[in-house]
């Protein structure tokens, strides 16, 4: 007897889509191989991050309201990103904190959200993943999902479930990588000497693959650790879990052969 | 004190390229995070006193009206002599009569950041007094006419070599040939200097970590004695206080200092815990024969009743900015003001105005590091937030960042619009970026690529890859 | 309107209440009756597991502790304990009852009496109450000890008596009110939790800052 599939719809959020396809597919594998039902609403672009940390609540709650109507019949709402996930559930809420209404909905939206990796495990209770990947690595703790969600334990305990995999852990894990959405952007010098000390960090542990849960710090790491020339390999964790890591060449590096 | 916050990121830009500050930083950046953990994580009650601190903060507030009509009424009593200064001019001007009054020339002080926030020692030194800072590291901060960068460790930012560097030129009378390499015999030098000085002084004035509306009392806590000596030899007390530092009993200040010595230097309890009540009673053979308590608004009476009220829990411990990223990278004279760190990012707006102080809740990660380890659970990364919309909602952020989001946002509420127009951009960078994976120039992008690359995207998007995938199914 | 007057009505402004009776009284319930509060669990021990950690915080703060069996002894501690440290044969304390009883014939040490002096190498005080949570001294100024004694010589000994020794603040907090009184205290209540130090050279804890290099503890009883 089996239970009904659950119906997941999918957060791709904004950088996965432009940036990296591959963890959205990644995130469709892990969880269609948990047992649900994958959709992924069209009327979805960003979580609104970006409007909501510059003080920009209106157009931030605009972009809520569309979220939350994209994803009103799903059973779980599921990002790849403890970032946004982090501001689906606990920030929504708040932006309509003089609106009864539209507050009881975002509370209800709120409750079916999920990081991915924290997904699979807790409310899936997936305790291993086959996958072929073999080698060091070392996971970085972002900070949303580290301090919002409480994404610590989950992605290790499933990488440890990979025979191949060998975890080095970093010094000062739980430190930011100085990425910060908009704050990269603001104050460019600053966020580079915070990613700075975060890529001497990564480089210290010898290992050969750096991950973590959220593509915003990935892609500041990554591209801390090209312009250093150092050669660890940068990826998001699904695409190590899921077992699709020959799919694309880690974050900012070419299809191989054409370096 | 100038408030040079408007120059937050050429601030910034001077201290990271400060070897000398950069080398100081290193031991902020580990020292202070490793004691704070050990000494949290042996107190088993530690997160339940941080539950029952935070209430009796947020009862005092609701209360403060009636706490400090009774701390007032109390101190009295015990022979104290109470003033309100609303602003720091008032502050100033009733520390000044007071000195005045006592016929003072010298004044030995304590530790006090309210000290700082009213700039007491220029306008001290302009009405002919000659103000001497007894907590080493702001004695050192004197001898270097600087103001602290670290709430707790004033001096954070200077090196050993640079504090040798002035005692030798600023002490006179310090012998060229006396081996100082020693940290040791640096403290020793400024003990000598400094127990010359309490014993000389006309006025010895301190700060507090509570005033105790039970009993009337002030506390002061340090680790060097500074602050007892400073206010036992000289014969007027002045106790220089924010209305902030209240708490209702000694009981509730008790639950406090369990949390205050771990979260600031990883201690238990920090070595003299001094509560003071009023001058020296008739056949006390000690202590000052007056004792005056200034009790400072200086605008946080406003904060009450708003989304900032509760920075007004905050203890001054300094674990925010131990813990902060930023902090670590600029050390704390970047910041413009008195208060660095997250919570002088808080503060700052809030005392100075946003208009000035604005760069501070922005130049943040928003990580949750500070409040996370906050002994008081003040949400900053949340009033910060509070912050950008304030100056949001008043158009006092920059043009370009309001267009910019603007044109953002106008997409991003419109999925299919949106969708065209990442497909284009993200098909151009991708081409780009195609050959080497990543982008080491990008116009527009010149922050993020000149100490980094930019990752390439893959050029199709998931969206027009998904679509594609689901149409052939 | 006065400064007082115009910073309590903003305060109530802000706060959007008056000085009604409900809210006074709340205030005055906490005053008089203040609650507990959480109390670590490690104090709450039988009188020798208290004393033996009072003992054990007091010399993780770097403070030295001996066990007397009685006052008595306590002339001949003093004398050896600054001839180890090679400090001049001195002492000075005040009129504290059991400080004042002791006799220093057999010791040839030079006994002062009062408030300290900067020329003074070494005080005696006893304290009134030990909280064995953290290891820390509650010292109450007035003529029987003069709150200079436990901050000017180098060296700082303190007599506490075991049975003075209390698990927690909160507990000492009601022995001072039986002192004192309720809602009064004396000019200073020091709580002393090892001896002076200093983190602002490189953020390096160094001994004896301002105080006392030395805080030695004599347990009595």
């Amino acid at each position: 007897m089996s239970e009904p599939r659950p119906r997941v719809g999918l957060f791709v959020t904004c950088l996965v889509d432009l940036f990296r396809p591959t963890v959205g597919f990644a995130a469709v594998k892990l969880l269609e191989a948990a047992g649900c039902t994958v959709e992924v609403p069209a009327d979805q672009t960003c979580c609104g991050q970006p409007a909501y940390n510059s003080g920009d609540n209106r157009d931030a709650r605009a972009i809520a309201e569309g979220v939350i109507t994209a994803f009103q019949d799903h059973d779980y709402v599921v990002a790849p990103s403890g970032s946004c996930a982090g501001m689906l559930k606990h920030h929504y809420p708040a932006l309509f904190a003089d609106d009864p209404a539209w507050e009881e909905r975002a509370r209800a939206f709120a409750a079916k959200v999920h990081e991915l990796v924290s997904f699979l495990t807790d409310v899936r209770g997936l305790t291993e993943v086959e996958s072929s990947f073999a080698g060091a690595v070392t996971y970085h703790d972002s900070c949303s999902g580290l301090r919002e969600l409480g994404v610590r334990q989950q992605p290790r305990a499933l990488l440890r479930s990979i025979d191949g995999v060998k975890l080095e852990e970093m010094d000062n894990r739980d430190a930011c990588c100085g990425f910060g959405g908009t704050f990269c952007v603001k104050y460019p010098d600053i966020s580079s000497a915070i990613v700075g000390r975060k890529s001497a960090a990564i480089k210290a542990t010898g290992a050969d693959t750096l991950l973590a849960g959220d593509l915003g710090c990935l892609l500041n790491m990554a591209g801390k650790l090209s312009r250093e020339g150092a050669t660890i390999d940068v990826r998001h964790v699904a695409e190590v879990l899921a077992d699709m890591h020959d799919a694309a060449p880690a974050i900012g590096k070419p299809e191989s052969g054409s370096r | 004190m100038d408030v040079r916050t408007p120059h937050f990121k050429d601030n910034a830009r001077g201290a990271m390229a400060d070897a000398s500050l950069q080398e100081a930083l290193t031991h902020i950046r580990r020292g202070f995070i490793d004691k704070r953990a050990r000494a949290v994580d042996a107190l088993p009650e530690f997160e339940a006193l941080r539950d029952s601190s935070k209430a009796i903060k947020d009862h005092t507030l609701a209360h403060l009206d009636l706490y400090l009509e009774a701390f007032i009424e109390r101190a009295e009593a015990a022979g104290s002599v109470v003033h309100i200064a609303e602003t720091a001019a008032d502050a100033r001007d009733t520390i000044i009569g007071i000195c005045r009054e006592a016929g003072a020339k010298r004044i030995t002080k304590g530790k006090s950041m309210i000290s700082e926030e009213i700039d007491l020692n220029t306008h001290l030194a302009e009405a002919g007094f000659v103000p001497v800072e007894t907590d080493l590291g702001e004695y050192i901060v004197q001898l270097r006419n600087e103001t602290p960068s670290h709430i707790i460790a004033p001096a954070v930012h200077v090196t050993r070599d640079r504090i040798e560097q002035d005692f030798r030129e600023k002490h006179r009378g310090l012998d060229p040939d006396r081996d100082l390499s020693d940290p040791k015999e640096l403290l020793a030098e400024a003990r000598t200097m400094l127990r010359g000085e309490y014993l000389a002084a006309d006025v010895g004035l301190t700060g507090a970590n509570f005033l105790i509306a039970e009993t009337g009392s002030s506390v002061i806590v340090t680790n060097e004695g500074n602050g007892d000596l400073t206010q036992t030899l000289a014969p007027v007390h002045i106790v220089l206080a924010s209305l902030d530092k209240l708490v209702p009993t000694l009981e509730d200040a008790s639950q406090i200092l369990r949390l205050l010595g771990r979260s600031a230097t990883g201690q238990d309890m920090t070595v003299y815990t001094t509560f003071s009540t009023g001058p020296r009673r008739a056949d006390d053979p000690d202590g000052p024969a007056a004792c005056h308590v200034v009790i400072l608004d200086n605008g946080r009476s406003s904060m009450l009743g708003t989304d900032y009220q509760d920075m007004l829990r905050c203890i001054r411990c300094g674990a925010c900015m131990n813990h902060c990223p930023v902090y670590h990278e600029i050390g704390g004279h970047a910041y413009g003001w008195v208060y660095p760190g997250p919570m002088g990012a808080v503060l700052t707006p809030a005392l100075v105005g946003v208009d000035q102080g604005g760069h501070l809740p922005n130049a943040s990660t928003l990580c949750g590091r500070c409040e996370e380890v906050c002994p008081m659970k003040i949400p900053l990364p949340g009033m910060m937030r509070s912050w950008r919309r304030d100056e949001f909602e008043r158009h006092l952020s920059p043009a370009t960042v309001r267009w910019g989001l603007g044109v953002w946002a106008f997409f991003a509420r419109r999925p299919r619009l949106y969708q065209a127009a990442t497909r284009l951009a993200m098909r151009i960078l991708g081409n780009l970026g195609a050959r080497r994976g990543h982008l080491r120039r990008l116009p527009l992008a010149g922050g993020w690529t000149a100490e980094r690359d930019l990752p390439a995207p893959a050029g199709a998007t998931f969206q027009e890859q998904w679509a594609e995938r689901e149409r052939r199914r | 309107m006065s400064a007082r007057e115009a910073v309590l009505k903003r305060i109530r402004m802000s706060l959007k209440v008056t000085d009604d009776e409900n809210r006074k009284r709340t205030v005055a319930a906490r005053l008089t009756e203040p609650p507990r509060g959480v109390i670590p669990a490690r104090s709450q021990v039988d009188h020798d597991k208290r004393i033996a950690l009072f003992v054990a915080m007091a010399e993780k703060a770097a403070a030295t502790t001996e066990r007397l069996a009685s006052t008595d002894a306590i002339p001949q501690a003093v004398a050896r304990y600054l001839r180890d440290r090679n400090l001049p044969a001195a002492i000075r304390h005040g009129d504290d009852p059991i400080l004042s009883a002791l006799t220093w014939d057999g010791t040839q040490l030079r006994v002062g009496h009062g408030a300290a002096a900067d020329s003074d190498t070494a005080a005696l005080s006893r304290a009134t109450v030990g909280i064995a949570e953290t290891g820390s001294l509650v010292l109450l100024s007035g003529r029987d000890n003069p709150t200079t004694l436990n901050f000017m010589p180098e060296a700082h000994i303190v007599v506490l008596r075991a049975s003075d020794i209390v698990g927690d603040l909160e507990t000492a907090w009601g022995r001072l009110r039986h002192i004192a009184g309720r809602g009064r205290l004396p000019r200073n209540v020091n709580l002393i939790t090892g001896p002076s130090r200093s983190g602002d050279i490189q953020q390096t804890m160094l001994m004896g800052a301002h105080g006392p290099r030395d805080l030695h503890i004599l347990v009595v009883g």
